[in-house]
């Protein structure tokens, strides 16, 4: 009795050691470099940034009920139409002046300012706060071009991004999304999501690895979305925003947004 | 030493049997929310925290008070509270688990709750919070079960737990803090974004744990022939009462800060929770009970005649350990989504379902601390025959 049991805490002592060395040996293994080469196409930049050109966008709503930039974001990334406002899912969505701005919306602004939507997605920070709070890395920053991104195989559901996050930008799935996207309409080059898991715009990070713009940017005819690199002295947004004066949401909170609002 | 927990009275097991029942019907629930998804509880985009982050918020408090028993023992040598850390140890032991529990049901995806340890991230404070907590029980359950056994065997603990025991003070402090650091370092959230948060939730924690120990003394002095002591009893009152008065104090300076600022994001929070905002007043009734029961409380704790009378000690000490839930287990965590960041106001109320799952993680808790108790109360009886 007391040598088997001698014996059984030898095999299990050396299976143990073999398993926690197997990782070990793995990443030893391995080989340096990288796997895959970038796309030579794709878009690079240090900072990513979007203008919201609303005076376009606005002529763009009265005339014929606009929404061809959701359409094409939530189309192309597989977002599902939730109809209860408390679990919709929202990657780029339209917000009143005074819900978007509440720090510095007053009620003398001008009428069109405050009866028209304004459009809004997650401001890519340059200091973000979801990033800081994730316990798991499931969301981080980019490092070469600054984009926020999102891992849904990694995400734990916890929401601590959501507390984090001061802008709304973030969604999580309370119930299984699926059954909410119509079959034919998935498009099978991007993940469809599964609940439990928070998800968000990410820039279209799989459209500008290939050389194209994000599909909002794309889908918008009167070009009143702008995408570019800021930290490009020479880029169209650098352009456009020493050229006019703009807006960004709750700047105070030192997030540094990269999303910036024309009126 | 665990056989103790086997050997027990009609009240004992049936009381076992109460708790297992709420904790199965609890543990049925949460497979309905692990099939269905978060969506069977009231939370939204908006409130995306609810009952279960709230319950968790309160629970580390509870856990904390252990180091109200176990400091003055081991560090002043107050020989009157050396017969109850055990109590306060297995108290802690039982509400971390609690902690574990609600963080576990209320994640999205609870099966890849490793991925916190296999990415761990320094930077998140909940990281630290799962550090924390875990050393937390760790050090308690060890400290608690060792220091039992050389008590059953009339020897003076091992030299080794010592260390264990100097490290457990500051670590009872670290785990609110910590705590309160996954609210008070939040941009955009302003109810939460005060620097007194920890020291808040410390003070009420000093006030509501050692409130539940005093209550649970009188129910040992009572139902075994345990007798925790009248000294220590009194003693935790003192604590109590300081506790309670340093909690409403803290409280009253935030309140001072919001309206005297005036600064909208500061007010709106308190405005919510007190008067309503925007048409919405879910939780007006529970927090002015809260602040009744917060002044009964006080006026039953501060005068020494009072408080040494036990019928009153045990209503203030209700009264203070349901003010602070309502405080901290109802209110602190919704109301830092009320208003959310667009300035809009969507309600939160918990579901049945959700409702299930909290009272089974309590009921699981308070059975872990039946067993536990049991096994102390146990050795104490058996050292005195």
């Amino acid at each position: 009795m007391e040598k088997d049991r001698r014996e059984f805490l030898k095999i299990g002592g050396i299976s143990v050691l073999g398993l926690s060395a197997l990782p070990v040996f793995e990443a030893l293994a391995q080989e340096k470099g990288p796997r895959y080469k970038p796309d030579p196409k794709a878009l690079k930049g240090t900072q990513w940034a979007m203008i919201v050109d609303m005076k376009k966008c606005w002529e763009q709503q009265d005339k014929r009920q606009c929404k061809d930039c959701i359409l094409a974001c939530h189309k192309i990334h597989n977002v599902p139409e939730i109809p209860d406002p408390k679990r919709e899912i929202k990657w780029l969505w339209m917000e009143e002046y005074k819900h978007a701005f509440p720090d510095q919306a007053h009620e003398y602004a001008p009428e069109k300012v405050k009866e028209n939507p304004f459009m809004l997605l997650c401001n890519h920070c340059t200091n973000p706060p979801c990033v800081r709070v994730c316990p798991t890395k499931a969301t981080f920053k980019r490092t070469q071009d600054g984009i926020v991104m999102m891992d849904f195989h990694r995400c734990i559901g916890c929401r601590y991004c959501m507390a984090g996050c001061p802008y709304g930008a973030r969604s999580f799935n309370w119930g299984d999304p699926r059954p909410y996207l119509k079959p034919e309409d998935i498009n099978m080059t991007y993940p469809t999501r599964r609940k439990g898991v928070v998800e968000k715009c990410t820039f279209c990070y799989e459209r500008i690895d290939e050389g194209l713009q994000p599909a909002c940017v794309e889908a918008c005819k009167v070009k009143a979305l702008i995408f570019g690199d800021v930290t490009d002295p020479k880029s169209e947004v650098r352009k456009i925003l020493s050229g006019h004066y703009s807006l960004r949401r709750k700047i105070e909170l030192g997030t540094g947004p990269n999303v910036y609002y024309l009126i | 030493m665990l056989e103790k927990a086997f050997k027990g009275g009609q009240k004992y097991w049936s009381l076992l049997l109460g708790l297992l029942v709420l904790s199965g019907i609890g543990f049925a629930c949460f497979m309905l929310q692990l099939n269905q998804g978060l969506r069977i509880t009231g939370m939204s985009r908006d409130v995306s925290w609810g009952f279960y982050i709230a319950q968790f918020t309160f629970l580390v408090g509870v856990a904390a008070s252990a180091v109200m028993v176990v400091l003055p023992y081991y560090l002043h040598h107050v020989k009157e509270f050396g017969r109850i850390t055990i109590l306060g140890e297995f108290l802690a032991v039982s509400a971390v688990t609690m902690c574990l529990l609600f963080i576990v049901v209320d994640l999205g995806q609870p099966m890849r709750l490793l991925n916190v340890l296999l990415h761990p991230t320094p930077n998140s404070i909940l990281f630290w919070d799962m550090v924390v907590l875990n050393g937390y029980l760790f050090l308690n359950a060890v400290i608690g079960w060792t220091v039992l056994s050389a008590e059953r065997k009339e020897m003076p603990p091992p030299t080794w737990v010592k260390p264990l025991i100097y490290v457990s003070i500051p670590w009872a402090v670290s785990i609110h803090t910590v705590t309160a650091f996954l609210y008070a370092g939040l941009p955009g959230r302003h109810f939460w974004l005060t620097a007194i948060m920890a020291a808040r939730f410390l003070a009420s924690a000093f006030a509501s744990g050692p409130s539940l120990l005093i209550l649970l003394c009188f129910l040992i002095r009572k139902r075994t022939n345990f007798d925790p002591g009248q000294s220590a009893i009194d003693k935790l009152s003192k604590i109590v009462t300081y506790a309670m008065i340093t909690s409403v104090f803290f409280l009253l300076l935030e309140i001072f800060t919001a309206f005297y600022s005036k600064i909208p994001g500061h007010m709106h929070g308190f405005i919510y929770q007190f008067t309503g905002y925007e048409g919405h007043a879910e939780l007006v009734p529970f927090m002015w009970l809260s602040v009744i029961l917060s002044v009964t409380a006080l006026i039953l704790l501060i005068p020494p005649q009072f408080r040494s009378n036990e019928k009153l000690l045990k209503i203030a000490c209700l009264t203070v350990f349901f003010g602070l839930y309502l405080e901290k287990g109802v209110g602190l965590v919704v109301t830092g989504f009320i208003p959310n960041v667009f300035d809009k106001v969507t309600p939160y109320v918990p579901t049945v379902p959700e409702l299930a799952i909290t009272v089974g993680v309590w009921a699981t808790g308070f059975l872990i601390m039946a067993v536990l108790y049991k096994v102390a109360i146990g050795v104490k009886e058996e050292i005195r025959a």
